[in-house]
C-alpha cells in the first residue's frame, strides 16, 4: 500500500460538498481584516483594499464608515460612493437595490437601535452576503465575543459589542494587520502597555491561525485531500488500565498548550477489565476531560491498529502511550509498542514509564 | 560601550506577499522622521512599485566578486559600517554569501552591522527558519537549503508578520507582479498553490505569535515584573527541570530530528543537548548542525549503543530521550529506558499533492 493518505469519498459525501459549494459560490464573500487594538490601521487596509477593487474595474460602494477621528473622510467620500447609513444602521434595502459588487463595511461590531431589522451589523452583512453582495470588512479581537474573556484579562476591559467567532470563521478571507506594539502605542492605543499590547497581538495571530486552519481543512475536504500537513500540533494520549495517565495527560496538556495545539485522549474498549480497573480507566476519563481533552472511546478488537486509525483519521501529530510492560530481557520479542513504532509512520510516539 | 543595533524583521510565507515593500515604506517613514537610513542591500526582482518605495534612500554601493569564471554582487557589509548611518535596510535576512565573501550568512553580516551600533530592517520567509524546514518541505515538496538557524530570529528586536490573503497573492502572481511570466507559470504550478500557501501562512502565523511569547517571557525574567513568572520546566515525572537528549545516528533522518528536537525543547523552555556513539564520517555534519543551533553535543564509547545512549541518559539527569524511528537499535533503547520518556521522532509522510 502507498503510505499516502488519499481515502476515495462516498458518494453522497461529495453530492453534499458539491451542494455546499454551489451554495458557497452564490453568496457574496467575506473578507475581513482583523487588527489587536484600535487604530492600527485596519480601516486604511480595507479602503485600500477598496481602491484596488476600484482599479480592477469592479463596482465598490462604501456601506459603513467610521466617522470620528477619520480626518480624510471628505477625501473618501470624494473618491467613493456612499450608500449613507440610516441613523448608525447601514441601509440594508438600498445597498440592495443599488446591489454593487463589492461593499466595504467598518466598525462590524457595532449594535443596531431596538427596533432595526437585525439587532447587530454583523446580521446586515449576513443579509448582503445572501443576496450576493460581497463585503469587505474591518473588526478588531476586542469585539470577537469568545476573545473577550482573555481580552478582559489582559487589559480589565470588556467591550459590550460583540460577533461570535463564527461569523469570522465564515469569512473567505481573513488578513491581519500586524503592526509592533511600540508603533501600536505610537499611534494611539493609549492606557496599554507593551506587554498587553504584544499579549492581544498573539492573541489575533493565532485565531488568524485559526481562521485558515479551518479554512485548509475545508479545502483539503472539499478535495478529498486526507492528508495532515502537521501545521498545528495535536497530542494524543492513550489511555490504558496500567499507564500513568496523569503524566501523560499533565504532559500532553502543557504542550498542546505551549504549541497552542490540541489534546486529544482515547481509549479502546477492552474486555473483561477487573472493576477495579475499569475505575481507574474511568477515573483517567475524568482527568482527560478536566484538562480539556476531547475523551474518544472506541471499540477495537486489536488496540494498536483502532490507535494508528484513530490517529491518522483526527490528524495527530503525536502519540503519547505507556511503555510496553514486558520485561526488558526480552527485547528481541515484538511488543505491541513495537508494532505501533513500526506502523505508525510519520507521527511521533512519546513513551512513558508505567505507573509503578 | 556602544549600543547594539535594533533588528527588525519582516516576515512572510511567500514570495510577493509584499515584505519589502513594507519594509521599505518604513525606512521612508524613518527618513521622514530625519533618521539617517541607507539601503545595505535591495533586491529589485524587477517589481516597479517597489523599486518607486526606494527614491530617494542612498544606497551602499555593493562589492563584486568573482568566483567560478561568473560575477557576484553581494553587499558590503563593511562599507555600510564604514558609512555609519543610523537605520540600514537589508533585504533578505537568509541570503547565503559567494564563497570568499568576508562572512558565508547575510545574517552574519547584519550581525556585524548591528555590533556597530546601526539599527537593521530585514526581510524573511518563513520556509527559510530553520526549525520549519522539515515542515515546509513537508507541505510544498521543496528542501529549502538557505536556512536561517531559530536563535537568530529570536534574537530579532521586532518581527512583524506581512500578512495578505492566499487568494491575492495568486492574483498578483497571474498578473506578473511577482516574477515574470515564464517563472510565474512554473512558481503556480509548483509552490504557489492555494493550500501550500496557506499551509504557509498558518505556520507563519504561530510562529509570530510564538516569537512575542518569547519575547514576553524574556522582558518578565528580565523586569522581575509581579506577574507570574515562567519557571524552568519541571518534569511532571521527576520533579527534575525537563532536559531533552537528543541521539545522533549516520541515519539520514537525524537532521530531521536535531530540527525537531531543538524546536520541542525552544516551545518547552527546557534545555536540549545532544550525544552520539562513537565515530562515523555521517556523524561530524550533524555535531557541526547541532553547534549551529546551539545544542551541546558529547561522543561517547560503547560497543552497545542502545545501551550506552540509556546510561549515559541516566547518569546525566535526561528526562527524555529524543530518537529517530530510523535508528538501528531503536527497539532496544525503547526497552532498555522504560524508566525514561523517551520521544521517537517520524519523518513526515509526504504525498504529492
Amino acid at each position: 500500500m502507498s503510505s499516502r493518505e488519499f481515502t476515495r469519498p462516498d458518494p453522497d459525501q461529495l453530492l453534499r460538498q458539491i451542494q455546499a459549494q454551489e451554495e458557497h459560490e452564490a453568496r457574496g464573500r467575506l473578507k475581513i481584516f482583523l487588527g489587536y487594538a484600535p487604530r492600527v490601521g485596519k480601516s486604511q487596509r480595507m479602503f485600500d483594499e477598496g481602491r484596488r477593487r476600484r482599479k480592477r474595474g469592479q463596482d465598490v460602494v462604501i456601506g459603513a464608515i467610521q466617522t470620528k477621528g477619520s480626518e480624510d473622510l471628505a477625501d473618501l467620500i470624494r473618491e467613493f460612493e456612499v450608500i449613507p447609513t440610516r441613523g448608525d444602521v447601514i441601509d440594508v434595502d438600498a445597498i440592495l437595490a443599488r446591489a454593487p459588487h463589492v461593499c466595504l463595511i467598518d466598525e462590524l461590531a457595532r449594535v443596531n437601535p431596538p427596533g432595526s431589522r437585525h439587532a447587530h451589523r454583523w446580521e446586515d452583512v449576513e443579509e448582503l452576503r445572501a443576496h450576493g453582495v460581497n463585503v469587505v470588512s474591518a473588526i478588531n479581537l476586542q469585539h470577537v465575543r469568545e476573545q473577550q474573556d482573555n481580552v478582559e484579562r489582559i487589559t480589565g476591559r470588556r467591550s459590550t459589542h460583540s460577533v461570535p467567532e463564527s461569523f469570522i470563521h465564515s469569512a473567505d478571507d481573513i488578513t491581519i494587520v500586524d503592526v509592533p506594539a511600540e508603533e501600536c502605542r505610537h499611534h494611539g492605543a493609549k492606557g496599554l502597555t507593551p506587554a498587553q499590547l504584544s499579549e492581544l497581538r498573539e492573541l489575533a495571530l493565532l485565531l488568524a491561525a485559526h481562521v485558515v486552519e479551518k479554512q485548509l481543512q475545508r479545502y483539503m475536504d472539499a478535495h478529498g485531500i486526507m492528508q495532515s500537513w502537521g501545521t498545528q500540533e495535536r497530542v494524543l494520549v492513550c489511555i490504558t488500565p496500567r499507564s500513568s495517565a496523569r503524566v501523560m495527560l499533565e504532559s500532553g496538556a502543557r504542550g498542546a498548550a505551549r504549541f497552542h495545539g490540541q489534546l486529544l485522549a482515547l481509549y479502546v474498549r477492552q474486555p473483561d477489565l477487573s472493576r477495579e480497573a475499569g475505575e481507574t480507566v474511568d477515573q483517567n476519563l475524568d482527568l482527560a476531560r478536566k484538562l480539556g481533552a476531547e475523551v474518544h472511546i472506541i471499540d477495537g478488537p486489536d488496540p494498536m491498529s483502532a490507535i494508528i486509525r484513530f490517529a491518522r483519521e483526527q490528524r495527530v501529530t503525536q502519540i503519547f502511550i505507556g511503555h510496553s510492560g514486558k520485561p526488558a530481557w526480552k527485547f528481541w520479542a515484538e511488543a505491541p509498542v513495537d508494532r505501533l513504532l513500526k506502523e505508525a509512520e510519520g507521527i511521533d510516539v512519546r513513551l512513558f514509564p508505567n505507573a509503578a | 560601550m556602544l549600543k547594539r543595533g535594533s533588528l527588525k524583521i519582516f516576515l512572510g510565507y511567500a514570495a510577493g506577499v509584499g515584505k519589502t515593500y513594507q519594509m521599505l515604506t518604513e525606512a521612508q517613514e524613518l527618513r521622514k522622521q530625519g533618521r539617517d537610513v541607507v539601503i545595505g542591500y535591495f533586491e529589485p526582482h524587477g517589481r516597479l512599485e517597489t523599486i518607486a518605495r526606494t527614491e530617494g534612500l542612498e544606497f551602499v554601493p555593493r562589492r563584486i566578486y568573482q568566483h567560478r569564471g561568473s560575477t557576484f554582487e553581494e553587499m558590503d557589509a563593511n562599507a555600510v559600517i564604514a558609512r555609519n548611518p543610523e537605520v540600514a535596510v537589508v533585504d533578505e535576512f537568509a541570503h547565503t554569501n559567494v564563497p570568499g565573501s568576508p562572512r558565508p550568512k547575510r545574517w552574519e553580516d547584519v550581525a556585524a552591522i548591528r555590533d556597530a551600533g546601526i539599527d537593521v530592517l530585514t526581510s524573511l520567509n518563513i520556509q527559510h527558519i530553520e526549525s520549519l524546514n522539515d515542515q515546509v518541505w513537508h507541505v510544498t515538496g521543496v528542501r529549502v537549503r538557505e536556512t536561517i538557524p531559530d536563535w537568530v530570529v529570536q534574537e530579532a528586536t521586532e518581527v512583524v508578520m506581512v500578512d495578505v490573503t492566499p487568494r491575492a497573492l495568486l492574483h498578483r502572481l497571474e498578473r506578473g507582479v511577482v516574477y515574470a511570466p515564464d517563472k510565474a507559470a512554473k512558481a503556480l504550478e509548483n509552490f504557489f498553490t492555494e493550500s501550500n500557501l496557506s499551509a504557509l501562512r498558518e505556520l507563519a502565523l504561530r510562529q509570530t505569535a510564538h516569537q512575542l511569547e518569547e519575547k514576553r517571557e524574556d522582558r518578565e525574567e528580565t523586569f522581575n515584573s509581579t506577574a507570574p513568572l515562567p519557571q524552568t520546566v519541571i518534569s511532571e515525572h521527576s520533579g527534575r527541570p525537563e532536559h531533552l537528549l537528543i541521539w545522533l545516528t549516520p541515519h539520514p533522518s537525524t537532521a530531521m530530528l536535531i530540527r525537531r528536537g531543538r524546536r520541542v525543547a525552544d516551545y518547552l523552555n527546557s534545555s536540549c543537548s545532544a550525544v552520539c556513539v562513537g565515530h562515523h564520517p555521517d556523524l561530524d555534519r550533524y555535531l557541526e548542525f547541532c553547534r549551529n543551533l546551539r545544542i551541546d553535543t558529547e561522543t561517547i564509547e560503547g560497543k552497545d549503543y542502545a545501551k550506552a545512549v540509556a546510561d549515559y541518559a541516566r547518569t546525566h539527569g535526561i528526562t527524555q530521550i529524543f530518537a529517530t524511528r530510523a535508528a538501528p537499535d531503536i527497539h532496544k533503547l525503547v526497552h532498555l529506558a522504560r524508566d525514561m520518556q523517551v520521544t521517537i521522532v517520524s519523518e513526515r509522510v509526504r504525498g504529492n499533492t
